[in-house]
């Protein structure tokens, strides 16, 4: 393999990795967050319980997101030199912002809400949790922000002379409508992520008997969460639809492995065989397609080989079209399982307007599997958006072909194997400890953790660390 | 060409952030090396880790905000030296990424063995970065091969010369001082003595080492000959405090050192970027080829943007950073005076 096609794995695992923790750390923040003031609102201490227990989860996932994320900043300059001096100006600006707006907020926050509840006022403790919340999603708006002028680049101008991009109007960076309607799809997607772990742990303790109060009614906020975000998504989505359909036709097209220009087109449910437009068997629905991308009945969905043949025109010779099958599959994976979410939201909700939650056993015996349905689809969603902008790692402007430094193969080999080795012992350690913290009786769990040994030491000084 | 206003500015800036970042973590660093030596059993160790706890999260942002501002602000400059420093950052990235999963985890579960293993990682999580990042400051001063594109062409073992080694040398023994004189001022009873005590020992070391730095550096930095500002002052500077700070430390005033040895990084870090100055990276191969601020830097009105941004935000976040540094501000003991020990949770 080539220097190149290693520095793109290698961006795909960083980030597809860093990625399973980061909605899980947003939403996680912001569930903790309104447990916390239901604590404050209601004086009941069943809400401290719950955000003692599922703060513990958020500690665990919090660490590897962090440390995951310095990865991500510095390998744009390691593995992609080319592409950093060409989109510097601008690509630069909004992960600076993001450092100094959100990632001094969210851990120093951090520290005074795990570690500060004894030398803050009950107030100022609340107000660490919704700023840990807010610096989690400020973090999210400022790198969607850069990830978005990747897919649509707006307020910039090419320098004639250097050949780099230059930024012309920093509010049509902010105001990309890429960026209002990604921001809130992922933002979304991360509440229905950390609302689905709180209700799958909660199912798992409540099949066990355990402070029945307490999970019941974490696995109440768990399903009012995801609902609700799940609702709003699925609009987000569809708007979010079109407007890919208008600035990345070939994504769209692609994500239906629709061949030719169609109006009326039907949506493909399904498909066995080949995706290169002759099907073994198919299942399609009719006319959804054109309503989802126009909606209209009769409206015109371009096709993958008149994207191409318009492309050529504009940028010159070569592929545009991305490998279909993965944006086949990934969008249809992400779509349906937001589908099985929201309706598992919408069960749950008639179960709780029922009183029945705690007794439905088969529900809450399948709410830990589902815990894994948003992580999933999260990551379908952001390998279909980033594969289905290839060949172009700024769309239109520089293809990723062009973008990767100057390094030989075994450096950027090292590097992977190294990375990979490193996030694979991770992921273990942090399963075990999620696995652990999740499932244990809460009364077997000290403060932050493993409850210390009776004779140990430990077990009665007020160390955190 | 002339530099700008606000080229000098942002200039200024990533000095301020790299000098924060060697200021913060650097006592991070040092608490991470010196922990398995004054901690010599679990809670103590323990302990010692509480005291950068709640913070060293906060530290490490500065780095990630030195590298966005330096992307956004000299895109050509974070370019070349994040690729030239490829193997190197690689490794600076797995060790951070094991420290710091190891301060929140490590005392997670009861089993000695897990401990002991995340115990290692802070060790060789805090010693390998301070070594490292002094070497990569070395190479910005003595230069590392780069050609007219800006392309890195040598390997990871010409980034190792015998001044880049020292420097990496130099800056882990600050930090481990700097590291000794925190913990002799956030612990208490026998582990703030092995701290200054291990401080007292430490410092005619890391006085001679800061010396011969001074020496070697200001030899190194004439010769390339592309710097017309070797500042005179500040050599003298650095030689005056570190030696301040080796008296402090024989007076026993470990406050005040922690002061003068934080000054000392400080002093340090814009010591080597006004040695580089107007140039951000030497070449080696031409000096034509050295990175310059004019030639790596954005366009103005990104440039403006950025500082807009950074004028309103930078107060609020140390502000607030100052705030939580506060808090935890008490002491870290064994265990907590009867009158603040935690009341028996209710089942």
């Amino acid at each position: 393999m080539s220097a190149l096609d290693l520095s793109r794995w290698q961006f795909g695992i960083t980030t597809v990795y860093h990625f399973i923790f980061v909605p899980l750390t947003i939403g996680l923040a912001f569930v903790l967050a309104i447990m916390q003031t239901l604590e404050y609102k209601t004086k009941k201490p069943v809400y401290g319980e719950m955000v003692k227990f599922f703060g513990r989860l958020f500690a665990v996932n919090f660490a590897i997101g962090l440390v995951t994320g310095i990865v991500q900043e510095f390998q744009f300059g390691m593995n992609w030199s080319s592409y950093s001096i060409f989109v510097g100006n601008i690509f630069g600006a909004p992960l600076a912002i993001e450092g100094l707006l959100a990632f001094f907020l969210e851990s120093t926050f951090l520290g005074t809400w795990l570690f500060g509840k004894h030398k803050v006022s009950v107030r100022v403790h609340l107000f660490s949790a919704w700023m840990v919340s807010v610096g989690t999603i400020l973090s999210a708006l400022f790198i969607l922000a850069a990830n978005s002028f990747m897919q649509h680049p707006v307020g910039y101008a090419i320098d004639p002379k250097t050949h780099q991009a230059v930024m012309t109007n920093f509010l049509a960076l902010l105001t990309n409508s890429t960026l209002i309607t990604t921001f809130f799809h992922t933002v979304l997607a991360a509440f229905s992520t950390g609302a689905g772990l709180v209700l799958g742990v909660a199912a798992y303790q409540i099949l066990r008997y355990r402070k029945k109060e307490m999970f019941v009614g974490a696995a109440r906020i768990g399903i009012v969460v995801l609902f609700v975000s799940m609702l709003f998504n699925a609009f987000v989505g569809h708007i979010q639809g079109q407007i890919m359909e208008k600035q990345q036709p070939m994504k769209m097209a692609a994500a239906e492995a629709l061949y030719n220009t169609s109006s009326g087109a039907s949506f493909s449910l399904l498909t066995i065989g080949n995706l290169s437009g002759d099907p073994i068997f198919q299942i399609r629905l009719p006319h959804l397609l054109s309503v989802l991308s126009d909606n209209s009945w009769n409206g015109t969905v371009q096709g993958i080989n008149q994207v191409q043949a318009a492309e050529v025109a504009k940028y010159g010779a070569g592929s545009y079209v991305p490998p279909i099958w993965v944006e086949y599959w990934t969008f249809r994976i992400m779509v349906g399982l937001g589908g099985v979410i929201l309706l598992w939201g919408l069960v749950g909700l008639y179960f709780m307007r029922q009183g029945s939650l705690d007794r439905k056993r088969w529900y809450l015996r399948i709410s830990p599997y589902l815990i894994a349905a948003p992580i999933i689809a999260n990551l379908t969603g952001w390998i279909f958006t980033e594969v289905g902008r290839q060949p172009w790692i700024v769309y239109g402007l520089l293809k990723t072909s062009n973008a990767n430094s100057h390094l030989s193969a075994l450096s950027v080999g090292i590097t992977l194997v190294g990375f990979t080795a490193v996030y694979s012992i991770l992921a273990v350690v942090d399963g075990i400890l999620m696995f652990k913290f999740g499932s244990a009786d809460p009364d077997s769990l000290g403060s932050h953790g493993e409850k210390e040994p009776e004779d140990s030491p430990t077990a009665h000084s007020d160390l955190i660390y | 060409m002339k530099i700008s206003p606000l080229q000098f500015v942002w200039f200024s800036l990533v000095v301020v952030l790299w000098s924060g970042y060697f200021f913060l973590e650097g006592f991070d660093f040092g608490v991470g090396m010196l922990l398995r030596w004054i901690g010599r059993n679990d809670i103590e160790r323990r302990a010692v880790i509480n005291t950068i706890g709640p913070t060293w999260d906060g530290n490490e942002v500065w780095l990630l905000v030195a590298g966005g501002a330096t992307f956004a602000a000299f895109p050509r400059w974070y370019a070349t030296v994040f690729s030239s420093f490829y193997l190197a950052l690689f490794l600076i990235l797995v060790a951070l990424i094991f420290r710091g999963v190891a301060f929140e985890y490590r005392s997670k579960l009861v089993n000695p063995t897990w401990r002991k293993r995340w115990d290692m990682a802070i060790f060789i999580g805090s010693l390998l970065p301070a070594v490292l990042w002094g070497v990569a400051f070395g190479d910005f001063i003595h230069g590392i091969p780069i050609d007219s594109q800006g392309n890195f062409t040598g390997n990871f073992f010409s980034l190792l010369s015998p001044y880049s080694v020292f420097v990496g040398l130099t800056m882990a023994a600050i930090f481990l001082i700097h590291g000794a004189l925190f913990l002799e001022m956030k612990l208490d009873g026998e582990l703030r003595e092995r701290a200054s005590y291990l401080a007292r020992c430490f410092s005619p070391v890391v006085t001679v080492l800061v010396v011969a730095f001074i020496v070697w550096t200001y030899v190194t930095a004439n010769h390339g000959g592309g710097s017309n500002i070797v500042p005179g002052i500040m050599p003298i500077l650095i030689v005056a405090l570190v030696i301040a700070a080796q008296i402090l430390i024989t007076d026993r005033h470990y406050g005040w050192a922690f002061a003068t040895t934080g000054a000392t990084i400080i002093a340090i870090t814009v010591n080597m970027f006004l040695d580089l100055y107007p140039r951000v990276l030497v070449s080696s191969t031409s000096n034509a080829y050295s990175l310059t601020i004019t030639g790596t830097a954005s366009a103005h009105y990104t440039l403006v943007v950025m500082t807009i941004v950074a004028a309103i935000f930078t107060p609020l976040v140390l502000l607030y950073q100052g705030w939580s540094y506060r808090i935890f501000r008490a002491r870290i003991r064994l265990t907590p005076p009867e009158s603040l020990q935690p009341q028996q949770e209710i089942k």
